[in-house]
């Protein structure tokens, strides 16, 4: 249980407003010019000491990352920061609160971060569907200009650091860290091949990095109130507080900033007010956004809330998005909606993913209905397998999952629906 | 220089080497769609995954990752063959089993990796993808249920045509591969696309269920469309080329061709001259070749003989011409069939001296007055990947879209002389400056006052010379040699006012001024060289004679023999060959070779191929000019008499350059 004191984000719910001047008043811009006088390389060991892992979903450590941008930009090639605040992971909608109630912690963040990692310039990529939330934004990055805290000698701290907002246009894919420099600099939304990395190459070829609003928004309260305060909370290697984004079959949704490695059944019935019909009713739970493996309610239960706690339980913490489901829930279906998302969203660049997720929903809406054979079960994984691991982004891999998951845990489920259907052993006809 | 190991092979790299040139350097063959030489690298068919070590536990592109030292690389392993299984029979699931009437059947990528490849079953049961064909201009056939997303012709278009008219809409499964607003692509490298398509949805629009590629006869040839002496292939069936595709020859056009090289061979069998004919009563009517000579010996030339070579014509056709006016005491001879009286007193100041794949290379260029997307198209992407290295461009002429950057500076030959300062400082600074001559120049008299650049310039260095003419005429560089040029040009043909005239081919030639002379037309075509003759005798084309050739580089080149002329029609050599003995000239040489042989002995440059390498010596000319210059090629479509007897090039020219529109007959 994470104490009032210890939670950074104090207007995650909009109780009060999110302009700069309420922002002072919750600490964000407070003496922001000395926290940049403990100079970027400094900045980058507090936060690797922090134990900040990105909140994106690889859950990659926030200092590393920083750390591997260029110690003195060359000229004419310049270091930028790029939010990532494309949010469309299905379950996922921690960074538009974050946005829309408290948008100066992202800013003053992406000052923080970008001096640490000597970028020229921050781009927030926002969601295209985000639409008063990029209204709140972009009178925010004024509001700071206002202020003298952006643009030449930001915050009077001597560095110039710019902050643009950039609005997609509605595509998951770009939510991709190449796909989002990509799209960025005008061309269609398609993943790069790495290597290079970003960090080498990104934006207009020059190094960048591409981190998500959570991790940035975080980065000025873990240096104000210390690296070791921060790296109190939560568990070894799982360090800090999260926001968790509870939805589903609970009976009171909700995001809320817990401590990492909280327990299941303590992040739900403390601030989800319980599971709709008792812990009884309980069938599943896909702890971190659509692309994780579900895990079936008896290994979840009592499972902590972090990135180590879930891969072992052979799915993962992603975006910390808890989508809960009870057992009212066709949990076939459920998948099966999750693989025609990926289909929709697949860029189209590369061969398995391009032609795999098409062929995966459509099978995967047969055996919600029932018709198909047992043994296409079995070829609808060995597709999946043949997805996984073989595209060049990690789109592939997410579209595999959850029907990996589903059919890992809830495989007598699928085939009793053939045989209900009586289809088992009906012959087909193949396409011609 | 990175070492690493193939499937326990030891191979070494040079730094920078991809994984799959390592793999191919250690003699393993690696399956790929989107990957290819003379492209950027996409990396999206992942046809070519392989196992890496050290690496992550998952199978890698092979062509898009880098090779390292120590690395173990596997290409035959379980993994890898699964992974390829797998991406093979993604890329089946939705491709039509079309291929029996499939153009591509028989050289198709996807045809033989899937043998090679693939599991040999499908376990799809859904319905498979339907995509509407798009319309791509008269040169390529969609049919784009074909389509495997590989883009190279998107990065074909964008990077070495320089026309960004092809690209992919929409996203995942729906990904559709367009041309923009789905109009004809205006680039006259579009046919290359059709090459690169691995599948067959780009297919060869005029060549369409023409023929098997197992059909075809395939000899080497070379292209007489323009001056660069671009290699090719003549496919023949029967008595008929079929179509022309390029060879690779990295010297001269790596391996792409222009449109009108590759189309321009469906004029081969329209408006063919097949018979001899003479001139009576002011009508041309089917004569034999013995009344064709009598009419000719009744001319009763004596000396008063003169010949003009045309602009696709073999040094073997130019060089029996010249023996028989020598043997008939003339030395009349000229190939600038429009009036050009430039100087040729050394070669090597009409030579592109810094060679074709030479000019990639040059980091500064002034280009005047030449409009090098049509005069010489594989010239101009060579430019531009001199742009894309970071050359700069400057031309003197009219604006035009030359496909990359470039600095106009005005339409004024005066400015040769005092050229702005920001080109003589480029110039300074440049390692390999080059000056790109036209023909629009050369026609404006601009030679004396561009070879007066040279020096101020520095276009001579050690082991570079960046002077540049680029010719438009495969003739041209090759009747030169034989010394088919005058002093005054044509103009002195006129004023010698010869009896007797041979056209060899030569169709651009103003008539009117030889009013007197008996006019011998020695060609292929009914173009406006046959109508205006007094005797026609039909000649070969390009593809019916074995020739040699050289282009705008001073390049000399070997070309075979596809098929044989239609109807009545002979080899050029040997109809001079035939006519001499009737004029009582008899010429030393019965076969092709001795008339090889005796070429060689009087130019031995022309029995060597590879560069003739002209020494250089510039000649001292009045360097004053000005004026503003005019392209010579008016129509790209139509330069030639074939290209003018080609239905594929007609419409080309209506289509792409004068906005006609089609309509397409229903399939």
């Amino acid at each position: 249980m994470l104490d009032d004191k210890d939670r950074i984000f104090t207007n995650v719910y909009g109780f009060q407003p999110w302009n700069l001047e309420a922002a002072r008043k919750r600490g964000d811009w407070d003496d922001t010019k000395a926290l940049l006088a403990r100079g970027p390389d400094q900045i980058i060991e507090d936060i690797k000491a922090s134990g900040l892992r990105g909140r994106g979903g690889a859950g990659f450590p926030t200092g590393m990352k920083w750390s591997f941008m260029p110690k003195e930009p060359k000229p004419g090639r310049p270091s930028f920061l790029v939010i990532n605040a494309d949010e469309s992971e299905p379950g996922s909608c921690k960074d538009r609160e974050i946005i829309r109630h408290d948008p100066h912690k992202l800013i003053e963040g992406a000052l923080v971060a970008g001096f640490a990692m000597r970028a020229r310039a921050a781009y927030i990529y926002i969601r295209g569907e985000f639409i008063y939330e990029a209204k709140v934004l972009f009178a925010a990055v004024e509001e700071a200009y206002a202020a003298g805290l952006l643009g030449k000698n930001a915050a009077g701290s001597g560095y110039d650091f710019d902050v643009f907002v950039h609005r997609g246009a509605g595509a998951y894919i770009c939510g991709e860290e190449t796909a989002q420099i990509e799209s960025l600099e005008g061309k269609k939304g398609q993943p790069r091949l790495k290597p290079p990395f970003p960090a080498g190459a990104g934006l207009y070829g020059c190094p960048t990095t591409v981190n998500n609003v959570e991790s940035i928004a975080v980065a000025p309260t873990i240096l104000r109130r210390g690296a070791a305060w921060f790296a109190g909370i939560g568990r070894e290697g799982n360090k800090g507080t999260k926001l968790f984004q509870i939805s589903g079959h609970v009976n009171k949704p909700c995001v809320v900033e817990e401590a990492m490695g909280i327990s299941f059944r303590e992040l739900i019935d403390r601030h989800a007010g319980g599971i709709r019909g008792g812990w009884d009713n309980l069938l599943a739970v896909i702890p971190g956004g659509s692309s994780v493996p579900l895990v079936p309610a008896a290994q979840i239960m009592d499972a902590p809330m972090d990135f180590d706690g879930l891969k072992a339980l052979g799915s993962g913490l992603g975006t910390a998005a808890v989508i809960v489901m009870d057992k009212s829930t066709d949990i076939v279906r459920a998948i099966s909606r999750l693989s025609y998302f990926y289909k929709h969203e697949s860029c189209g660049q590369c061969t398995p993913c391009r032609e795999g997720t098409g062929w995966m929903w459509r099978v995967m809406e047969r055996l919600r209905t029932g018709e198909a054979r047992v043994d296409e079960i079995d070829t609808l994984l060995d597709v999946t397998k043949q997805v996984e691991g073989h595209t060049i982004c990690a789109l592939g891999d997410a579209a595999a999952w959850p029907i990996q998951g589903l059919l890992r845990h809830f495989r007598p489920e699928v085939e009793r629906r053939i045989r209900e259907r009586g289809n088992d052993g009906a012959m087909m006809e193949a396409a011609e | 220089m990175p070492k690493l190991t193939v499937d326990g092979i030891e191979v070494e790299v040079p730094a920078g080497a991809t994984v799959l040139q390592a793999c191919e350097a250690a003699g393993k063959e690696i399956p790929r769609f989107c990957y290819h030489e003379r492209l950027s690298i996409a990396g999206n068919c992942r046809m070519c995954l392989v196992e890496v070590k050290p690496g992550p536990p998952k199978p890698q592109a092979s062509c898009a990752l880098p090779a390292a030292d120590k690395q173990e690389v596997f290409t035959q392993s379980p993994m890898v063959k699964k992974a390829r299984e797998g991406v093979m029979e993604f890329l089946l699931i939705n491709h039509p089993l079309d291929c029996p009437i499939c153009d591509q059947g028989g050289e198709c990528d996807l045809q033989d990796q899937s043998v090679a490849y693939g599991k040999g079953q499908s376990r799809f049961i859904e319905n498979k993808r339907a995509v509407t064909d798009k319309y791509m201009g008269p040169i390529v056939k969609t049919t784009m249920t074909r389509c495997i997303q590989c883009t190279r012709c998107v990065r074909f278009a964008e990077e070495v045509s320089g026309i960004e008219e092809i690209g992919a809409i929409y996203r995942g499964e729906n990904m559709q591969i367009t041309s923009y607003l789905e109009q004809a692509v205006t680039s006259e490298l579009s046919g290359n696309v059709v090459d690169l398509c691995p599948v067959g949805a780009l297919t060869s629009k005029p060549y369409a269920f023409e023929a098997r590629p197992w059909e075809l006869k395939k000899t080497p040839g070379i292209d007489v469309m323009d001056a660069v002496g671009t290699n090719v292939r003549f496919d023949s069936r029967g008595r008929q080329v079929l179509r022309v595709l390029p060879r690779i020859n990295e010297d001269v056009n790596e391996e792409w061709a222009s449109d009108k090289t590759r189309h321009a061979v469906d004029g081969l069998v329209r408006r063919r001259l097949d018979k001899p004919f003479v001139r009576r009563k002011g009508k041309l009517v089917e004569a034999s070749w013995q009344e064709a000579f009598a009419a000719i010996k009744a001319a009763k030339a004596g000396s008063s003989v003169a010949a003009i070579a045309g602009d696709q014509l073999d040094c073997e056709t130019m060089y029996a011409a010249k023996a028989l006016l020598a043997a008939m005491g003339s030395s009349l001879l000229e190939g600038r069939q429009t009036g050009m009286d430039y100087d040729v007193s050394s070669l090597a100041a009409v030579n592109f001296n810094s060679s074709i794949a030479g000019i990639e290379t040059a980091d500064a260029i002034l280009l005047v007055g030449s409009n090098l997307r049509w005069e010489a198209p594989l010239i101009n992407t060579r430019v531009r990947k001199a742009v894309k290295r970071g050359a700069r461009v400057f031309a003197i002429g009219e604006e035009l879209n030359l496909t990359y950057p470039v600095q106009w500076l005005g339409n004024d030959l005066g400015l040769l002389g005092k050229l702005p300062e920001a080109v003589t400082e480029a110039f300074a600074k440049a390692e390999r400056p080059a000056l790109i001559v036209g023909g629009g120049a050369l026609k404006a008299g601009a030679q004396g006052a561009t070879l007066a650049l040279v020096k101020p310039l520095g276009l001579i260095k050690q082991d570079w010379n960046g002077y540049n003419v680029v010719h438009l005429a495969a003739a041209r560089m090759g009747g030169l040699m034989l010394g088919y040029a005058q002093k005054g040009g044509i103009a002195d043909i006129v004023a010698a006012a010869p009896k007797l005239l041979f056209l060899l081919g030569a169709d651009d030639v103003d008539l009117t001024a030889f009013d007197k002379s008996l006019k011998v037309y020695v060609g292929h075509h009914g173009d406006a060289g046959a109508a205006g003759a007094d005797v026609v005798l039909p000649g070969a084309a390009y593809t019916e004679k074995p020739g040699t050739y050289v282009n705008t580089e001073g390049r000399v080149q070997f070309s075979d023999r596809a098929v044989f002329p239609p109807g009545d029609a002979r080899e050029d050599w040997a109809i001079l060959r035939a006519l001499s003995e009737v004029l009582g000239h008899k010429l030393p040489f019965d076969s092709l070779d001795q008339l090889r042989a005796a070429m060689t002995a009087e130019v031995p440059a022309l029995g060597v191929g590879g560069l003739a390498g002209y020494a250089w010596s510039a000649p001292k000319l009045p360097a004053k000019a000005s004026g503003p210059v005019g392209y010579p090629i008016k129509d790209f479509y139509l330069t030639n008499p074939i290209a003018r007897a080609s239905d594929t090039m007609q419409r080309c020219s209506a289509e792409l350059l004068h906005g006609q529109s089609f309509a397409e007959a229903a399939e």
